[in-house]
């Protein structure tokens, strides 16, 4: 997919530091800018300008037609989305939160992942689903689940989820321009993350599809993406006290899956942990473990091992602290794969 | 206000003997009713052109071409229906006994329009003017759709239950918004107002306006399960009260008759008056498809009192009866028929030609790496056996 420049924002966010909240809004609204054909959809988006304000001032800008309050209705959100792409429109779905977007599945999986294919290519379907996910804001229920292991087991869609500022912008950008169905999963615990990011020097993205390594390490590489980025970039830092030398891959895109940059990351340490906060039994980590398996067989020192949230449903806030993958536990993982001193 | 400064009174003269308790009681909710819903109530009984005075005002051109496409859609169910059994087709959901709303659905749109089929739909594509072949691409397998549907203006047959209604509400909005003068209507079953989608479609439908018209074929079951044990509403059209549009009822076996209620619909959609939900009461003859056993759930006695409202023989009776039908005309839309059926034989007898690399084409607009390292398997295959690898006659089934 396309390679997006971070690209000036125009006033409000000049030499200021910028959330991640605030780089998605802007992202939005250069491409509607850019494109007639982009309309956001969604409930709250307009009047109140979404419930993390991720949508702020678009109806102001762009009038209620291009930004538009719908009913309180997922499925209808994304199924009317679907007729709009089929009459050319580039439609951006909000669902505002992980959970809430259950009722939208089926559209997703037998109409937005398959139309390209149903029609043998006749009709694609530029849509971006934007789904604030996962935990660590302290949601009660259907707040917080970490659902991009059904979206990966759908063929047919783009999973992407950003974790910088940087990405964010960029990453929001491609999916909105790509022709394909893109859920993008936003770490709603980063939404208020900052980084300067600065008007005069555009930051170019990798494009959807790869990853990045964001510490270069020998001894041992963290695969991990959205949320759990910060905290792999964390457990680094204190590894070093214990002589460890980490290597922390970001994948930034699930499905296409990057397999050339972690496999070159892993043959380079021998050594892998897979860190998400969504559940391990049928989760990603399984997937990306394999994928490790089969490629860096004869290059590993350690089995790849997988820090996951626990296999239960999200807990409530105030016990989901020992569920979330933290430093402490992917410092235990790490140590682990001191696999031939224990064997 | 008296009541007010009485009490007022009351309390700060205390001189005074008490007076009478006034009782002031809570006030109403700041509640304004929305709309009328006399206005968007279905009439208690379905509306009839044929045996009523109606069909004098009925254009005979009009009556004459719906008992041909009638006669066509008929015989058509018939040659797919015997297509299933020489395995030309893998599966086929007849709408025979449907013929009248399948062709009045095709007949009221206007080119630029837009129809949204259900599987069973195949004879209102068919009528609309698709290639019956590229219409039935499904249902024999070679592919999931068998045209381009922007081209025709024909959404892909739609297998998962009202999940096409959203889309054809958010297409006629999108036409809307571009200020293209779109209408869409959309074809489902009595089983699918069950759905949440047919629910979110309307609301959607009626909230934003759009130039949308839903029609409800209810052929009586859903599969197995009658209509009595799907809703206990009134009726289907009723439903469309609860969403603010209007709800109207028309006796599907009466082709002029939901040709007059869709073209209202329509022309109410067309000029910004928001969508409408129409139910045609009409009757499944066949079975759910080839597939099942319908004497497991109905008697005979029911099917044979629905066949004496064909919606062939009402159309047929109804011209013969008022002299614009002699046993000519008969003969001759029976031929049309035949021969179409012919053709349709002879091209379902051709094998058709797949390409097994068709199976990564068309997944994303670029393939994925896990996608080209797929394909390169498959060619490998294909290329290490005996088969000829861009052929691949037969391989379906």
């Amino acid at each position: 997919m396309t390679t997006v420049a971070s690209r000036a924002p125009r006033t409000d966010l000049a030499a200021k530091p910028a959330t991640m909240a605030q780089a998605l809004r802007r992202a939005m609204r250069d491409a509607m800018a850019d494109d007639p054909a982009v309309h956001i959809l969604g409930e709250d988006v307009g009047t109140l300008g979404g419930v993390f304000r991720v949508t702020d001032g678009l109806a102001a800008e762009f009038g209620e037609d291009r930004c538009t309050d719908t009913p309180l209705a997922e499925a209808g959100i994304l199924g009317t989305a679907v007729g709009m792409a089929m009459y050319g429109l580039r439609p951006v779905v909000e669902m505002q939160f992980d959970a809430f977007a259950y009722p939208a599945f089926e559209q997703l999986a037998s109409h937005v992942a398959k139309m390209r294919n149903r029609t043998h290519g006749a009709l694609p379907l530029p849509i971006t689903i934007r789904v604030p996910y996962g935990g660590g804001i302290g949601g009660v229920e259907h707040h917080s689940d970490s659902s991009e292991a059904y979206y990966m087991a759908t063929p047919g869609l783009h999973v992407v989820t950003p974790a910088t500022v940087e990405d964010a912008y960029g990453m929001l950008r491609a999916a909105i321009a790509s022709d394909d169905p893109v859920v993008f999963l936003e770490p709603k615990r980063l939404y208020w993350s900052k980084a300067r990011w600065s008007p005069e020097a555009p930051v170019v993205v990798e494009p959807i599809g790869r990853a990045v390594v964001r510490r270069t390490g020998l001894s041992a590489t963290l695969v991990t993406y959205g949320p759990s980025l910060t905290v792999c970039l964390e457990a680094a830092e204190a590894a070093r006290a214990e002589g460890w030398d980490l290597e922390v891959v970001d994948l930034r895109s699930l499905v296409p899956f990057d397999d050339e940059t972690v496999v070159a990351s892993v043959r380079r340490t021998g050594r892998a942990v897979v860190v998400h906060e969504s559940n391990g039994f049928g989760g990603p980590g399984g997937e990306i473990a394999a994928r490790i398996n089969e490629r860096c067989f004869h290059h590993l020192e350690a089995p790849v091992l997988r820090v996951a949230g626990f296999d239960i449903p999200y807990p409530p806030p105030m016990l989901e602290q020992h569920h979330l993958p933290g430093v402490d536990r992917v410092l235990d993982a790490v140590a682990r794969l001191q696999w031939e001193a224990d064997s | 206000m008296e009541e007010v400064h009485a009490l007022k009174k009351s309390s700060t003269t205390v001189q005074e003997p008490p007076g009478p308790v006034v009782h002031r009681p809570t006030p109403p909710p700041a509640w304004q009713p929305r709309t009328d819903p006399a206005p968007l109530l279905p009439d208690p009984e379905p509306y009839r052109v044929l045996g009523t005075e109606a069909v004098t005002d009925a254009d005979p051109e009009l009556l004459r071409r719906l008992y041909a496409e009638l006669v066509r859609g008929r015989r058509f169910n018939a040659q797919a229906t015997a297509l299933t059994k020489q395995g030309r087709l893998a599966v086929y959901p007849s709408s025979t006994g449907q013929e009248a709303c399948e062709v009045a659905a095709a007949l009221v749109l206007q080119e630029q329009d837009w129809l949204f089929p259900s599987y069973r739909d195949t004879l209102a594509v068919v009528a609309r003017g698709l290639d019956p072949v590229q219409a039935l691409t499904l249902l024999r397998g070679d592919w999931h759709t068998g045209y381009d549907p922007r081209e025709h203006r024909i959404a892909p047959l739609a297998t998962p239950l009202a999940t096409q209604l959203p889309h054809a509400v958010g297409l006629a909005h999108a036409a809307r918004l571009k200020g293209d003068d779109v209408v869409a209507l959309a074809l489902v079953g009595d089983g699918g107002t069950s759905e949440g989608d047919f629910h979110e479609a309307l609301n959607f439908a009626a909230v934003w306006k759009a130039p949308v018209v839903f029609f409800v074929q209810n052929n009586g079951f859903a599969i197995s399960v009658p209509l009595a044990k799907q809703t206990a509403a009134p009726s289907l059209a009723h439903k469309a009260v609860g969403y603010g549009m209007p709800g109207r009822l028309v006796d599907g076996n009466d082709a002029p008759a939901v040709h007059a209620v869709l073209t209202e619909a329509v022309r109410r959609a067309r000029s910004g008056g928001g969508p409408t939900l129409v139910e045609a009461v009409t009757y499944r003859i066949e079975a759910h498809t080839n597939a099942d056993d319908a004497t497991r759930y109905r008697g005979d006695g029911e099917v044979e009192a629905w066949r004496a409202h064909d919606p062939v023989r009402l159309l047929e009776h109804e011209l013969t009866e008022r002299g614009m039908l002699d046993g000519d005309g008969i003969r001759k839309a029976a031929d049309d028929a035949d021969a179409m059926a012919a053709r349709l034989r002879d091209r379902m007898n051709a094998e058709p030609e797949l390409d097994p690399m068709d199976l990564f084409a068309h997944v994303y607009a670029e393939q994925t790496a896990q996608l080209r390292e797929q394909a390169a398997q498959l060619r490998a295959e294909l290329d290490a056996s005996d088969e000829p690898a861009d052929a691949g006659q037969g391989e379906a089934r």
